[in-house]
């Protein structure tokens, strides 16, 4: 404790420079948490899905529709307890700029099928009785400042027109992978006003066992073989995980520019510590005279890294860690349940870590080696 | 009785592909409680000397003992330690930390000891009373003059009470009133405090306050060591 006056006198040596390192570390670590974050969440919508739910897609792709004649045949198949299906709409509100999900389902069934929905019971069944009703995430009541019963107006982007629902309920996920900022209406009402009757986007399929999963998704994928439409038939995890991979690249993309951020930013740390060790030669050779030894320079120096990264790191990443909450954050929709995970603040501090030793060690390394008599000479 | 003995000492430095011998079998006695000046032309060693002293230096040859302590086979850790206790060096551009204040300075010595915070604040008011700079604690090297950030070098040399003081030059960058005024403080450190004392000076007048002046010339005691008239 007694050296705490030193460091910190060192460290307001040169206010700027050190308020500049700690604010580059705080702002690589923040982009590092920001961009992890994205990776994180995305992994763990994958890992949502009801263990008894499969989904069953049109083998081409999940643009392409499927016969809703197939809902029948696959409800009447052995291990099948219930069946529901939706149609992704892309709907836009007011500019488009405040992006939300928005699709027809057949109410009374999808929401059977998703416990995970929760509403009041009035609302529920006022959505249920209207036909042009929507229910809708309690996170678009805040960013819009919509109220239940206020009719709102949707431009059909995939299917044209303008589309008006009237809020009868709004729920909250009791998953955040759910989406608490979507919009949900009646398959009955997209069918009537698109004029194509009989289409599914894809089918939600609940079985008795998660144990007969892979045999029941084989057996509605043999069934539609070799018909028009053949379907693909998954665990509704590995329907999430589909979506997450479609964002592969740019993970791995994301992972990438954090790491070269953050490297980056290392490199100007440890540019900016060495700096400061080589203008203090002659004073680390008049402490050495005083009699500090060479292991006390080396953790004073060490220290010095620490306190500049682990600085920057505590506020990079506990910057992260209460901004997101604060503001809400869900990537316009598309990362539900955005938080900074544990793993994320973990490995930033690993390289908060690693940062000072990277920064630190060269300087401290040096100062311990340092000649006195050589370094002395050359400042008197 | 010796309290720095120097016995067949040969130190040698490499400069470029030259071999330069500052001293080629120097012997030496400097008595407790003595006020000594080394003199000498530059290159004569003294600087060198007084390094070997205070142990920031280690010769090629020969043994430098200090208060008892073989100085020379000390390691580099061992040295640290005894520096801490046992040494006061001051230097010719006073060297005191720009971002501490002068009682931070002179605290710094005391932060290697084990002494209480009560104690070291102690200490440091001592010294600072000592050296007549109680009023000027809390101010910065800056904001001191050549002549007081002197006599806080002074004071971090002397506030851990060592065996010896070294002073490299330390008029060199002073004006007459201020080299006076710091001469006067050695001397009564001296005779006050029964200081050891050991000054190197190219300045005759700064050697003259010295009880014993020395001559080196090529790494040599060029006469016996002479009382200096003043100091009598």
């Amino acid at each position: 404790m007694k050296y705490v006056q030193l460091v910190l006198a060192n460290l307001g040596r040169h206010k700027l420079r050190s308020i500049l390192t700690i604010a580059s570390v705080a702002l690589a670590l923040f982009l590092f948490a920001s961009l992890r974050s994205v990776t994180t969440t995305m992994a763990a919508a994958a890992q949502f899905g009801g263990a008894r739910r499969l989904v069953t897609l049109n083998a081409t792709g999940l643009v392409f529709p499927l016969p809703l004649a197939y809902g029948n045949r696959i409800k009447a198949m052995p291990g099948v307890t219930g069946l529901s299906w939706a149609n992704w709409f892309g709907g836009r509100y007011g500019d488009g700029k405040n992006f939300f999900a928005n699709f027809a389902v057949d109410a009374e069934s999808y929401l059977h099928l998703y416990p995970e929905i929760v509403m009041p019971a009035d609302q529920k069944q006022a959505f249920l009785q209207d036909r042009t009703g929507a229910i809708i995430g309690d996170r678009l009541i805040s960013q819009f400042g919509w109220k239940l019963g206020q009719n709102v107006t949707l431009q059909g982007t995939i299917f044209q027109g303008d589309w008006t629902f009237k809020i009868d309920g709004v729920y909250h996920p009791t998953d955040p992978a759910i989406g608490d900022n979507v919009l949900i209406f009646h398959h009955d009402y997209f069918d009537e006003r698109i004029g194509r009757a009989g289409i599914a986007g894809w089918y939600i399929v609940e079985i008795d066992d998660p144990a007969h999963a892979p045999t029941i998704a084989k057996t509605i994928d043999d069934l539609f073989r070799n018909s028009s439409s053949p379907t693909k038939t998954g665990t509704e995890r590995q329907f999430q995980a589909s979506f997450a991979t479609m964002w592969g690249n740019v993970s791995f993309l994301m992972s990438t520019i954090g790491l070269a951020v953050v490297f980056a930013i290392l490199l100007v740390t440890a540019n900016a510590m060495m700096m400061s060790a080589r203008e203090r030669t002659g004073e680390i050779a008049v402490l050495k005279t005083v009699g500090f030894s060479d292991r006390l320079l080396f953790t004073l120096v060490m220290v010095e890294a620490g306190a500049l990264a682990l600085t920057g790191a505590a506020i990079g990443l506990g910057g992260a860690t209460v901004l997101y909450p604060a503001i809400n954050f869900n990537g316009a929709g598309f990362l539900p349940g955005f938080k900074v995970a544990t793993s994320t603040l973990i490995i930033g501090a690993l390289v908060a870590v690693g940062l000072m030793l990277a920064s630190g060690l060269v300087p401290a390394v040096r100062a311990a080696r340092l000649p006195i008599v050589q370094a002395l000479r050359k400042v008197e | 009785m010796a309290l720095v003995e120097i016995r067949d000492v040969y130190k040698s430095f490499q400069r470029d592909t030259q071999k330069i011998e500052v001293f080629t079998g120097l012997t030496l006695d400097i008595d407790e409680g003595s006020f000594t000046a080394l003199m000498g032309p530059s290159g004569s060693g003294k600087s060198t000397l007084l390094n070997l002293i205070a142990g920031l230096d280690k010769p090629t040859r020969g043994t430098v003992r200090v208060g008892g302590a073989e100085v020379s086979a000390m390691s580099a850790g061992q040295l640290a330690a005894w520096r801490s206790r046992h040494v006061g060096f001051v230097f010719q551009s006073f060297n005191l930390l720009p971002v501490l204040t002068a009682y931070q300075n002179i605290e710094l010595p005391l932060l290697l000891t084990n002494l209480s915070k009560k104690d070291r604040n102690e200490r440091v008011k001592i010294a600072l009373d000592v050296v007549g700079l109680a009023d000027r604690a809390d101010h910065y090297p800056r904001q001191l003059s050549g002549g007081q950030e002197q006599r806080a070098a002074i004071a971090r040399a002397i506030v851990a009470d060592p065996t010896v003081t070294l002073l490299d030059e330390p008029t060199g960058q002073l004006d007459a009133k201020s080299s006076q005024e710091v001469l006067t403080l050695l001397q009564r450190l001296n005779n006050e405090f029964n200081k050891t004392i050991i000054i190197v000076t190219h300045d005759a007048h700064a050697a003259e306050r010295a009880k014993t002046i020395l001559h080196l010339e090529k790494g040599d005691l060029i006469e016996k060591p002479r009382v200096a008239t003043a100091a009598r």
